[in-house]
């Protein structure tokens, strides 16, 4: 079921033209719902898995899940976006953590 | 030059075709697809003349669009010292089991590769270096790199050099006598037609997935799990050869093999890690092949080994990463984070680390690939295409396989010193008002049929074809082996299909968009079907197996085969061309 939506973090980017999240997905498919004032995935089933939006997103509000029939309830991987890094935070489905931390852009 | 936002989905949907508003806009140089190719096509076309009025039509949003929109984590090409351009095609003749490939293009792209990777670096772009400074290499030719910006960082320089239309997917070329003077789009959030007339064209919309069913492909939320972007469907593709522009060699098609149930890449454990590929029983698979290269067999062999090992009843197959060093197997998951997070998830949604259990492969759908394998556009060394005006770079370029993302870039450059020489000169002819009200009305028919048209949704027919192609067109689930009476059956099919467009309906723009892409994902599936039949012979088997004709033919079929589209009646016919060496050497191996 990717992408979730945490409802209660997001705010549908209040203010923008444009989602951070709508911005950035590849295949067109993240949307605002205007009456709620929340983000959602227009078609799940269409979803690359590719975590775009999942880094786009400057609250953290979206978490990208594996669809079930593919893997196990419920690991989490979760993208911290630094200025020319980022961490990763994964928690398997026995509850490990490992963290994973590298630089994504030399200084130019 | 700018980035243009999209806006968010207009809520106002026409009633009429009188509702739609045109955009034209006028170019010198327009780039259908803002991607691994179209960046570099970007900056360089502006190096060569900085007056020179550069656009980009993009589908997506530039930043993250395309193919490199998860990220990379690795150069597949790059010269190392003491090697020359020579070796490298060598190499690449030797992947795809002797060839025919273009040699012509190959040595052109690989004079070119290194500078255009260094680019990427100057750009931004970390590769991995040894303690002394000197790059990394993690196997003969392919660099390791932390490119989880790699999009964003070409996107940048793009924006620097071009003005980006993004969320306006492109649904024909503007012809003018038989010459492209542009390309058309539908603008997927505010619902206008956009016409781009330009003095040259270089499309570069990545290649073509979701042609084929997936094997994960399941009812509810994992439907495009694939290797490749789901979102790169062939639509460059279709447009030219709905134009008369003749496809090369999309019968040699891109199946890999991957990581299984969730499409990640292999060769970042079984060469950048040394992870042997073992079945069940636990035997080194690769070993059968040993006559063939072995470990270093062409890319083809190398993919269809572990089909091979289930269909002879000893699947699973594994890469076989126990044991690997701890620090080892984190690098191993950043390269995965780099490229694929999402990989990294899967594995911890099935509760596996790698040190202790081995990582499951099986063989991908099959993707049209001309960055990858052969499939995509003639084209000349200018990178133009067979109808004057239309160049091609990356994926859409068709002949010289084995670019990635160094050869996508390197030919972004080449197409645009072509379309620069090319364009010298050259004025934009007046609009052709017909020919845009006629695109206008096809691009918009599936909206505008109204809500209580009883029709076909785009998904469905979409479904239709994948399912189609991957029972009759050699899919994974045929273990990619088709004959000459699947292939008809195919081509009636698809002939079908081609005649329903009449009711396909779309409820938002979304959907319209979808609407036309499968359209075009049926009008390339029947190329590639033409493809298949004409090659009586089996040269790549994966890649391109003939149950009928289970030999190599090199008295027939030591050529390229070709399709053409007749602009006017949509008839498609095949035929062949020669196959010229120009670097010497045995074919076969490297």
């Amino acid at each position: 079921m990717p992408p979730r939506i945490h409802t209660d973090k997001c705010n549908g980017c209040e203010g923008r033209a444009e989602s951070f999240c709508e911005e950035a997905c590849p295949g067109d498919l993240m949307a605002v719902d205007v009456a709620a004032g929340k983000a959602y995935c227009r078609s799940t089933l269409d979803c690359w898995d590719c975590m775009s939006c999942t880094k786009a997103c400057p609250r953290a509000a979206i978490e990208t899940r594996i669809p079930y029939q593919l893997g196990y309830h419920k690991a989490t991987l979760r993208p911290i976006m630094g200025k020319k890094q980022i961490t990763w935070k994964c928690v398997d489905i026995h509850g490990n953590e490992t963290t994973y931390k590298y630089r994504n852009r030399l200084d130019t | 030059m700018a980035n243009i936002p999209a806006p968010r989905a207009t809520r106002k949907l026409p009633a009429s075709l009188a509702d739609v508003e045109t955009v034209v806009v006028d170019c010198d140089l327009l780039i259908i697809g803002g991607g691994n190719a179209g960046c570099f096509v970007a900056v360089e076309a502006k190096k060569l003349d900085p007056d020179c009025k550069v656009v980009i039509m993009e589908k997506a949003e530039i930043m993250r669009s395309g193919a490199t929109a998860a990220g990379m984590d690795a150069i597949n090409t790059y010269i190392p010292p003491g090697k020359t351009p020579e070796d490298l095609v060598r190499w690449s003749r030797a992947q795809v089991g002797g060839g025919p490939l273009r040699e012509d293009l190959a040595l052109s792209n690989a004079r070119e590769l290194n500078e255009a990777v260094d680019d990427l670096e100057r750009w931004g772009l970390p590769i991995l270096r040894n303690p002394d400074g000197s790059i990394k290499y993690r196997g003969k030719w392919d660099i390791s790199i932390h490119g989880e910006q790699l999009k964003p960082i070409m996107a940048e320089k793009a924006v620097e050099n071009a003005e980006v239309y993004n969320r306006v997917a492109g649904t024909a070329l503007l012809m003018d006598q038989g010459r492209c003077v542009g390309a058309m789009g539908l603008g997927v959030r505010d619902g206008k037609f956009y016409v781009f007339r330009a003095k040259a064209t270089v499309c570069s919309t990545g290649g073509a997935g979701t042609l084929y069913k997936s094997y994960t492909a399941d009812s509810t939320d994992c439907g495009s799990q694939i290797w490749m972007c789901p979102y790169c469907v062939g639509s460059g593709y279709a447009m030219g050869f709905r134009q008369g522009a003749e496809l090369s060699s999309l019968e040699q098609r891109w199946v890999a093999t991957r990581t299984k149930d969730f499409c990640g890449p292999v060769d970042t454990i079984s060469v950048g890690y040394k992870a042997p590929i073992i079945n069940c029983k636990g035997e080194k698979v690769m070993a059968r092949y040993q006559h063939l290269g072995g470990d270093a067999a062409p890319r083809f062999i190398r993919a269809n080994a572990p089909m091979e090992e289930w269909l002879q009843g000893r699947g699973p197959t594994y890469c076989d990463t126990r044991g690997m060093a701890p620090e080892l197997a984190h690098a191993m998951m950043c390269d995965y984070l780099n490229e694929r997070p999402s990989f990294v998830l899967f594995l911890a949604s099935r509760g596996q680390d790698p040190v202790k259990q081995p990582i499951e492969i099986f063989g991908s759908d099959p993707y049209i690939m001309g960055g990858h394998t052969m499939g995509g556009f003639w084209v000349d060394l200018a990178r133009m295409t067979t109808v004057p005006g239309l160049f091609a770079a990356g994926e859409t370029a068709g002949g010289n396989p084995n670019k990635f993302v160094g050869g996508c870039a390197a030919e972004g450059k080449l197409a645009a010193r072509g379309a620069h020489a090319y364009m010298s000169g050259l004025e934009l002819p007046g609009l052709d008002q017909a020919q845009v009200e006629a695109e206008k009305a096809r691009v918009f028919a599936p909206l505008l049929r109204g809500k209580d048209f009883d029709g076909v949704r785009p998904r469905e027919m979409k479904e239709r074809l994948q399912r189609l192609m991957d029972e009759y067109a050699g899919g994974s689930s045929q273990f990619y082996r088709t004959n000459e009476e699947r292939l008809d059956y195919a081509l009636t099919h698809i002939a079908m299909l081609q005649s329903q467009f009449g009711f396909l309906k779309a409820s938002d723009l979304h959907e319209l968009m979808q609407a036309n892409e499968t359209m075009d994902r049926v009008d390339v599936a029947e190329a590639v079907v033409h493809h298949l039949k004409a090659r009586r012979e089996t040269r790549w088997a994966g890649w391109q197996t003939r149950m009928d004709y289970p030999e190599r033919d090199d008295t027939n079929f030591d050529c390229f085969v070709e399709t053409r589209r007749d602009p006017a009646t949509g008839e498609v016919t095949a035929f062949t061309r020669p196959y010229e060496q120009l670097v010497p050497g045995d074919r076969y191996t490297a």
